[in-house]
Formats: C-alpha cells, sequence, structure tokens
C-alpha cells in the first residue's frame, strides 16, 4: 500500500441524502472482477450515475453528475456501506477522489474497510447531518474543514462543528500511515506462543 | 458474573490485549474464494512473506462461476480470470481448493459446514458478509474486507474492536407454514436493516432450539441484513449430531475431548447483554419483502405501508424504494405476478431447502409466466438431491436444476434477473440491482418462493398445504 496519511482536509462536499445506502449501489458485484485494487471509481454509484449502464447517457438527476457539486467530502444519509463486506466499495470511493465520507451510522464492515483504505468515516448526531445537507445544498460552494488529529468537523462559513469519535489506534495509524499488518506481524512471538499454547484441533 | 457465549469463545481467542488498541483476535479457520481474494494475496507477495497458516485456510470458487455447462471454460473473460487467479494463488501458497469441477466445491458457507471444517467454538472469517451463517454452529464468525482478509493470510490474527451483545429470543411454536427464513425475515422488519448494527447477536429461545441446523444457519446468515456482524446460537446435541462423522470432524478420543469443550459454551444465566429482545413465534407468519433493503418486509397478508406510517426521516427512502420495485403503498403483495422464482444463495441452498421445495412440487408443473431456477449450494447439495429423486421431481415441474453457485443471489456471474421483471427469491438482500441492473427482488422463504413458482404470482403458501 502507498504510503498515505489523513491529517486535516478543507473542501467543498458532495450531499447524497439517502438513507440505507449499500455496498451494491456503490459499485455493483459486476464490477468487482478486476484482480488489483484500482480503477474502481469510474464504477462508483454506476447504476445511480447512468441510464442503462451507458456511460455516454449520465443521469442528470444525479449528484456526481450535476457539475454544481464537487469536493473531496461526500456526506451520506444513514447506515452508509451497509451490505456486503466488499472492500471495492472503499476502494471506489478512494479512487474517485474522496478523502472523507460523512455519515450519521455507519456498518460496521464498510466503517473498517474505510479506515483500512484511508477513507475516513466521520460520524455526525443526524441534526448536523441535516445542517450539512442544508448548507451543502444552499450553498454548493460551502468548505467543510475536517480536523483528524483534533477530531472535529466545522463548517467554515457558520462555524458550527461537531466533534467526532475514532479509536485512537486507527487514529495513530491514519496520521501517521501505519499499516495493521505491520503491527500484526511484529508480534510474531505472541502469536507463536499462543499457538502453542491452545493448538487442540 | 457469568460469561455469555460469544465473550467465552473472543476471550479465549485473544491473543493481546492493549489498553487503547483493538484486541489481536486469533482465528481458527479463514475460508477464503476468488472475489476479496486476489488483492491479499499481492499484498503477500509484496512484502514477500508467505500464508501463516494454510492448513487452516480453505478456499472455494462461488461468486463468478456460471450454473450451467460447469465442466467448459468459463465463457466471461473477467469471471475466468479471477477463478484461475484463486488457483494460482492457492498453489502459491500451499491452501486446499475446492475449486470448479471438485466434489466438494460450492457456496463458501454452505461447504464449510457441511464438510464438518465450522466447529462450534471457532473464530471463523471470510471475505464475505454473509460469514455469519457458520455462527449456526456457535462459533464467532464474521466477514472482512480484503485488507483483513490479507492481515489473516499473513497472521492468522485480526485486530478487531469487541462489539456490544445482543439478545434475540424467540420462543412457542412455529405456525404451519412458517419456516427459518420467515423468523430472520420478521425480526429484520421488526428491527430495520441497521437495528444490530455494532452488535454481536446470540438467538436463543425454545423455537430456535427446536431447528435444525440448516434452519438455523438461515437465521444466522441474515444477521448482516439488520447490520449485526455476526449471529451465532449455543451448540447442542442437534449441532453435535450434524456435525459427528463429517470428513473434518475430530474422530475417537479427539471427538470426546472436542465435545466436552462443546458443551461448556452457552450464555450463563447471569451473562449480561448489552440489549435483549423478545419475540413470540406465535406472531410470526409467511413474510416477504416489498422494498430494496431487507428490512422492508411485511407479513405476506398485510398491505404495503403508506407513507404516513413510516417516520418523515425514512420516507424518501421508503418512496424511492416503492418506485424502483413499481409498487403502490398501501396495496397488498398477493396475485402480484411474478417472472422468475430463485432458490438457491447460502441462505437457502442446502440439502433441507432443496427437500421442502421437492416436497411441495411434487406432482405440479409451474406456471408457463415463470422461470425457475433452482441452484444448489454445493456439489454434494447437487448430488444428494439426485440421488433422493429431487432432480426428476424438478423436471416433471419445469425447474431448472442447475450447478452449484452464488448464481443469481448477487448479479455478478452469468444468472442475472432482466431489467424490471420480479423475482422471488430465497437469497438475502433485495437492494436495488442486486440481482442484476434494474432488476425487482421479493425475498421469502423456500416454501414461498415453491408456492410462487406454481402460481406464476405471489401467494399465501398456507392456503396450499
Amino acid at each position: 500500500m502507498s504510503k498515505r496519511t489523513i491529517q486535516h482536509i478543507v473542501s467543498t462536499a458532495v450531499p447524497l441524502p439517502i438513507e440505507n445506502i449499500d455496498t451494491d449501489q456503490i459499485i455493483p458485484a459486476r464490477f468487482l472482477k478486476a484482480t488489483t485494487r484500482e480503477g474502481f471509481g469510474k464504477n462508483l454509484f454506476r447504476d445511480w450515475r447512468y441510464e442503462n449502464d451507458d456511460e455516454s447517457r449520465p443521469k442528470k438527476d444525479f449528484v456526481l453528475n450535476n457539475p454544481v457539486y464537487g469536493g473531496c467530502i461526500l456526506v451520506a444519509g444513514k447506515n452508509f456501506g451497509c451490505g456486503s463486506s466488499r472492500e471495492h466499495a472503499a476502494w471506489a470511493l478512494a479512487d474517485y477522489g474522496f478523502q472523507v465520507v460523512v455519515s450519521s451510522f455507519f456498518a460496521d464492515i464498510f466503517k473498517n474497510n474505510a479506515l483500512n483504505n484511508f477513507l475516513l468515516p466521520v460520524q455526525v448526531s443526524d441534526v448536523f447531518l441535516q445542517q450539512l445537507f442544508q448548507v451543502i445544498q444552499q450553498n454548493p460552494k460551502t468548505e467543510i474543514e475536517v480536523d483528524l488529529p483534533g477530531q472535529y468537523i466545522r463548517i467554515l462559513a457558520t462555524g458550527e462543528e461537531e466533534r467526532f469519535d475514532i479509536n485512537p489506534y486507527k487514529k495513530e495509524c491514519l496520521l501517521n500511515s501505519y499499516d495493521d499488518i505491520d503491527y500484526l506481524l511484529s508480534l510474531d512471538e505472541v502469536i507463536r506462543a499462543y499457538e502453542q499454547s491452545h493448538e487442540r484441533v | 458474573m457469568g460469561k455469555t457465549l460469544f465473550d467465552k469463545i473472543w476471550d479465549a481467542h485473544v491473543v493481546q490485549r492493549k489498553e487503547g488498541h483493538p484486541d489481536v483476535l486469533y482465528i481458527d479457520t479463514h475460508f477464503i474464494h476468488e472475489v476479496t481474494s486476489p488483492q491479499a494475496f499481492d499484498g503477500l507477495r509484496r512484502r514477500g512473506i508467505r500464508v501463516r497458516r494454510p492448513d487452516r485456510t480453505f478456499a472455494t470458487a462461488d461468486h463468478n462461476v456460471p450454473t450451467l455447462n460447469q465442466h467448459l471454460p468459463i465463457r466471461e473473460e473477467l469471471s475466468r480470470r479471477q477463478v484461475e487467479m484463486l488457483t494460482r494463488n492457492c498453489e502459491e501458497f500451499g491452501i486446499e481448493l475446492y475449486g470448479l469441477g471438485h466434489p466438494f466445491q460450492g457456496i463458501v458457507h454452505v461447504i464449510g459446514p457441511e464438510l464438518g471444517i465450522t466447529q462450534p467454538g471457532m473464530t471463523i472469517v471470510c471475505g464475505d458478509s454473509h460469514t455469519s451463517t457458520h455462527g449456526a454452529f456457535g462459533t464467532i464468525a464474521f466477514g472482512i474486507g480484503t485488507s483483513e482478509v490479507e492481515q489473516v493470510l499473513a497472521t492468522q490474527c485480526i485486530l478487531q474492536y469487541k462489539p456490544r451483545k445482543m439478545r434475540i429470543t424467540i420462543d412457542g411454536q412455529l405456525k404451519k407454514g412458517v419456516v427459518s427464513k420467515d423468523i430472520i425475515l420478521y425480526i429484520i422488519s421488526r428491527i430495520s436493516a441497521s437495528g444490530a448494527t455494532g452488535y454481536f447477536v446470540e438467538y436463543a429461545g425454545s423455537t430456535i432450539r427446536s431447528l435444525s441446523m440448516e434452519a438455523r444457519m438461515t437465521i444466522c446468515n441474515m444477521s448482516i441484513e439488520m447490520g449485526a456482524r455476526g449471529g451465532m446460537i449455543a451448540p447442542d446435541e442437534t449441532t453435535f449430531a450434524y456435525i459427528q462423522g463429517r470428513r473434518f470432524a475430530p474422530k475417537g478420543a479427539d471427538w470426546e475431548r472436542a465435545l466436552a469443550y462443546w458443551k461448556t459454551l452457552y450464555s450463563d444465566p447471569d451473562a449480561v447483554f448489552d440489549k435483549k429482545l423478545h419475540f413470540d413465534a406465535a406472531d410470526i407468519e409467511p413474510m416477504i419483502t416489498y422494498g430494496t433493503n431487507p428490512g422492508m418486509g411485511i407479513k405476506i397478508t398485510e398491505t404495503i405501508p403508506t407513507p404516513v406510517q413510516v417516520a418523515e426521516k425514512e420516507r424518501a427512502s421508503f418512496e424511492r424504494a416503492l418506485h424502483y420495485m413499481g409498487l403502490q403503498p398501501g396495496t397488498r403483495l398477493l396475485n402480484q405476478p411474478v417472472d422468475y422464482v430463485f432458490i438457491g444463495s447460502c441462505t437457502n441452498s442446502r440439502i433441507e431447502d432443496l427437500r421442502m421445495v421437492a416436497n411441495f412440487v411434487k406432482g405440479k408443473k409451474k406456471a408457463p409466466n415463470v422461470e425457475v431456477w433452482v441452484v444448489p449450494g454445493s456439489k454434494q447439495v447437487e448430488a444428494q438431491a439426485r440421488k433422493e429423486g429431487i432432480d426428476r421431481i424438478f423436471e416433471e415441474a419445469g425447474f431448472q436444476l442447475r450447478g452449484p453457485g452464488c448464481s443469481a443471489c448477487l448479479g455478478m456471474n452469468e444468472d442475472k434477473i432482466p431489467p424490471g421483471k420480479y423475482c422471488v427469491s430465497t437469497s438475502n438482500r433485495n437492494f436495488e440491482g442486486r440481482q442484476g441492473p434494474q432488476a425487482r427482488t421479493f425475498l421469502a422463504s423456500p416454501l414461498t418462493a415453491a408456492a410462487a413458482a406454481i402460481t406464476g404470482k405471489i401467494v399465501d403458501v398456507r392456503e396450499f398445504l
């Protein structure tokens, strides 16, 4: 994995006020056939983006096809990323250019997958989420600030902000480009000792 | 203080616990398939490391395989390449592969239990959210992403925070025509598609205890559809009888030792759960979904809700779902014509499911307006069905009995439901496009699916029993 970190992001945001967005919408199964992690961005939200699977016919009412909205922050409805465990969903979002996904609730597996790909899931209250939708839709140029060290998200124009949670281990990983596997490999002796004392099957 | 079943298994697998860090959890069994593993193997090669425990890793090809003409090369090039890559990776890293053509090939969550690989007290992971299926045996089993697949291949461990614990108790006798699929669709319709996010669920109660292992697997399988990381059921005599004698089951003195341990795997009476729910089996009827997530389900005789019955925040999603499905609020699904019936997937493709369907359709013929696909979960299920003459019952009814695989559950392989068509499906997800772009899915039990196949429409199966 390339060396990436997340620190401080200021960007406009893309609003997607739909609840229960499942990973089949984020990246439909028929696009999971690649054997690398790259290139999934062009099929992000494929069936919401194009008429009849035709790239020459973008659906005008879908937000990614609306030039008014842009930026590296996606703001989405409750229970984002539910369904399939496919990490391709996180790869597709990151490959498209998103660095942060904001929602009032994330599905567990998606959250882990996002964190493992330096895509920051920011969980906010329902109220703050509605505020975000409102200000972004009123003025698509609204800038949102996301600060990982301080664990806050702020609407720059109004100064309204909210703290978000992230587990301290994962925060360290994202700030310093640490990798779970390097960490686990460093525990080789502990794992071996566990295996020796537990070999039972 | 007593421990829950979940705590007992989790705590026995903690390799290292450190303040502020996720637990390092040892994984007993790792299942892999062709779709979510290639990038993980690439990662190992990039790091120059081997698979730590190939002996605890089992592979099969299921998501991408065609279900017709399985003896021929896969026609679709990308699917073929992915399946071939799994073969090459398994050869290179010394992993047992039950690939296409192997007598044990099948859906990963069907073959694990069938071969006796899945055993009580284990931790089990797979790069597939329906890994929760294995929880039916009293295991901690959950789906993981590809980065985590790489973690487990490399170290046989995974970093995990302990989830909260929920117990769902169902007591009482099931009514006629109600099967385990209806139980889980009922629960999800009550608590919603995100009602158990952040939790690991233990299913308990007299109704659960009365179920076969196949029926328990159906319930645990769909735990993820209410957001739960996994679901589990304490092992009992039904569990032990199912496992005994299977290929990878312990034998002789090992069996006795294992059994003694397995009998300690239950939640202590004073164990504390973060949340407890209770349902009465008598309230459950044959269930069907009307929308685009598994929480959008109703009893078969009920009407689809109207917007005012839906919470205001969820109204937009509700209306979007009905628009996608081409259905009207406040109407019944009964008598809704259907175009396809799919009986299969890791939820309902085991021999007991096929027997249930065969028993119902014996001597009947499918309606002319439907195409019916029956896709067994594994080569062994297929062989057993043929041995019992189930294949002939299906043939006479006009059903297609296909080869094993994930098939029309996920719109990835050749088996897709065409745009706009309605399918009664025994699978687990009714998401937009799940069974193919613009396909419309009604999730239901194998019995309800069989009745739809015979009548060509959605009916209350109880009227035919």
